[in-house]
């Protein structure tokens, strides 16, 4: 059944803008992207939306919707009351480009900063073998779409534009976790520029990106808190530090 | 179609330079506020009481039972029959004229447990300190720098809080256990009390079995899962625990005030420790 759904939509760009009232139809079964292309096409016909799937995979349609970090295309319209006014703005910790679309562009810097999978010098391609329980750890990291919701709500970004420069945030965590728990990757210093490269110790494990991870991913119990352990490992417990003395050991097999 | 470009200047946060114009600190339209604010009103209450016990300094042993607060009783003050089998480490000490009371000696343990765990952080960032108040809501501190430096890189000590926590539950296991007798100190019998602080010692090891760093040392350190079969396991069950530590702390958190409080009541006198056989 169609109802009148009544939103503000921040239009404008990185140096002027604000919330436009719009009022449009909804019809059962919609989602909030649905109305979006529905304004779009025949409100605001230059309103810009980023998406692609529209089925939850792709990650591109990250919003705010009443100030949550929300894919748009998996908030049902009928999560609303009809006599609310739903406030669509965009991602609030990167900078605008236009309307609902912001510039992700520090996710794919920091992404460049983790070092990549080394696999064992003598390993010939095709020879790599897991077995399934060393798999499924990091399969839920792998999981992760790239919406970047979760980096959006980390507050040490997202209220602390400065700390750009010195924090990873969680999506990169989780990446972190997966190499370092990966049973052939052969790089043992990921604990140690967990800590000192990518500012692990910023996170004070408010779990908000646990949050918002539209694909369930336990990011602060499975993945930071794991690291964080990690790191007190070859940093902060001397016990740990003396063992590992004695037994001639590096790291943890 | 009106637009409402009521802009803050500030040039922090979510108001930074080059972000979407946008006035408000947050848009979110629940009550966001009411879990920091619940979390920070049980927790005051928990530290105004658990303050006032630990300075009452009596009231804490009425045999078999003692309180959680007291145990292990070490030192030569503890009322008697109360001081612990390891013996007394410490004498009648006194500060400024008053008598130190024993509950401080073993209670900087569990504090020290319960403030480094990552459950009661992510709590009093959030409802004390408002690091953030709630999800996607601007804080207010104008700087932030985590847990890299003193005093909160202290709370990369955690595992060893963890390790005298363990010790601790010990001491209130064997309380338990020796609840299993009457005033006169002979075994086989059973009291409200008993219950009180088998309960209390049961939550205390789900909260510690369910820790973090339990988890890590048990298994989750490891790198290759397929060649430590049996630490494997072992994390497994840890880790089902562990999606449940949110609910094991606020649950062992209440009781060992309310096995507390009942101790002390059957100790003031004003109720009876009920047997029932």
């Amino acid at each position: 059944m169609a109802r009148t759904m009544k939103l503000r939509i921040f239009r404008g760009n990185s140096k002027d803008g604000g919330l436009q009232d719009v009022s449009v139809e909804a019809n059962e079964g919609e989602v909030i992207l649905d109305v979006i292309h529905r304004v779009q096409a025949e409100q605001i016909g230059d309103l810009a939306v980023r998406w692609n799937c529209k089925a939850g995979k792709c990650g591109s349609c990250s919003v705010e919707i009443n100030g949550k970090p929300r894919l748009a295309c998996m908030t049902q319209v009928a999560s609303f009351d009809e006599a609310e006014t739903v406030t669509i703005t965009p991602l609030r910790a990167f900078p605008v480009i236009k309307d609902l679309v912001t510039d992700v562009s520090f996710n794919y810097k920091k992404a460049m900063e983790v070092r990549a999978y080394e696999p064992p010098a003598d390993l010939k391609p095709g020879e790599a073998r897991m077995q399934q329980i060393d798999v499924e750890r990091s399969q839920e990291f792998r999981k992760c779409i790239e919406c970047f919701l979760c980096q959006n709500t980390c507050h040490v970004i997202r209220d602390h534009e400065e700390n750009k420069k010195s924090f990873a945030g969680p999506r990169f965590f989780i990446r972190l976790a997966e190499l370092d728990m990966h049973p052939l990757d052969t790089l043992r210093n990921r604990k140690q520029s967990a800590q000192e490269e990518h500012g692990l110790g910023m996170c004070n494990i408010t779990k908000c990106c646990t949050e918002v991870c539209p694909e369930h991913i336990r990011i602060t119990d499975n993945a930071i808190i794991p690291m964080k352990e990690r790191v007190v490992d070859v940093k902060y417990d001397p016990l740990r530090w003396l063992g590992s003395v004695i037994r001639k050991r590096e790291g943890i097999n | 179609m009106a637009i409402d470009s009521d802009t803050k200047t500030s040039k922090t946060g979510v108001f930074s330079q080059g972000r979407a114009k946008l006035a408000a600190r947050t848009y979110r339209t629940d009550k966001w506020w009411i879990q920091p604010a619940i979390t920070a009103g049980v927790l005051f209450l928990f530290i105004v009481y658990a303050t006032y016990r630990a300075f009452e300094n009596g009231k804490y042993f009425a045999a078999p039972l003692i309180s959680p607060f007291y145990s292990p009783c070490l030192a030569q003050n503890c009322v008697k029959g109360s001081t612990s089998f390891v013996g007394t480490f410490f004498g009648t000490w006194h500060v400024f004229g008053m008598t130190v009371s024993p509950s401080l000696f073993i209670l900087i343990f569990p504090l020290a447990f319960r403030m480094t765990c990552y459950y009661y952080r992510k709590s009093y960032y959030r409802s004390f300190w408002m690091s953030p108040p709630a999800c996607a809501v601007a804080e207010p501190h104008k700087k932030y720098t985590g847990e890299t430096r003193a005093p909160l890189i202290i709370q990369n000590g955690h595992r060893y809080a963890f390790y005298a926590g363990l010790v601790l539950n010990v001491f209130l296991t064997i309380d338990a256990v020796q609840a299993f007798r009457n005033a006169q100190g002979q075994w086989g019998h059973m009291s409200v009390g008993t219950l009180v602080l088998t309960a209390n010692a049961s939550f205390l090891w789900l909260y510690s079995a369910s820790c973090h760093t339990c988890r890590h040392t048990i298994g989750g350190r490891l790198r290759n899962f397929s060649a430590h079969p049996i630490r494997y396991k072992l994390w497994g069950w840890v880790s089902v625990l562990n999606h449940k530590h949110q609910e094991f702390a606020w649950i062992s958190l209440f009781g060992v005030a309310f096995a507390d409080f009942y101790v002390r009541q059957v100790s003031g006198g004003s109720i009876r420790n009920l047997y029932f056989f």
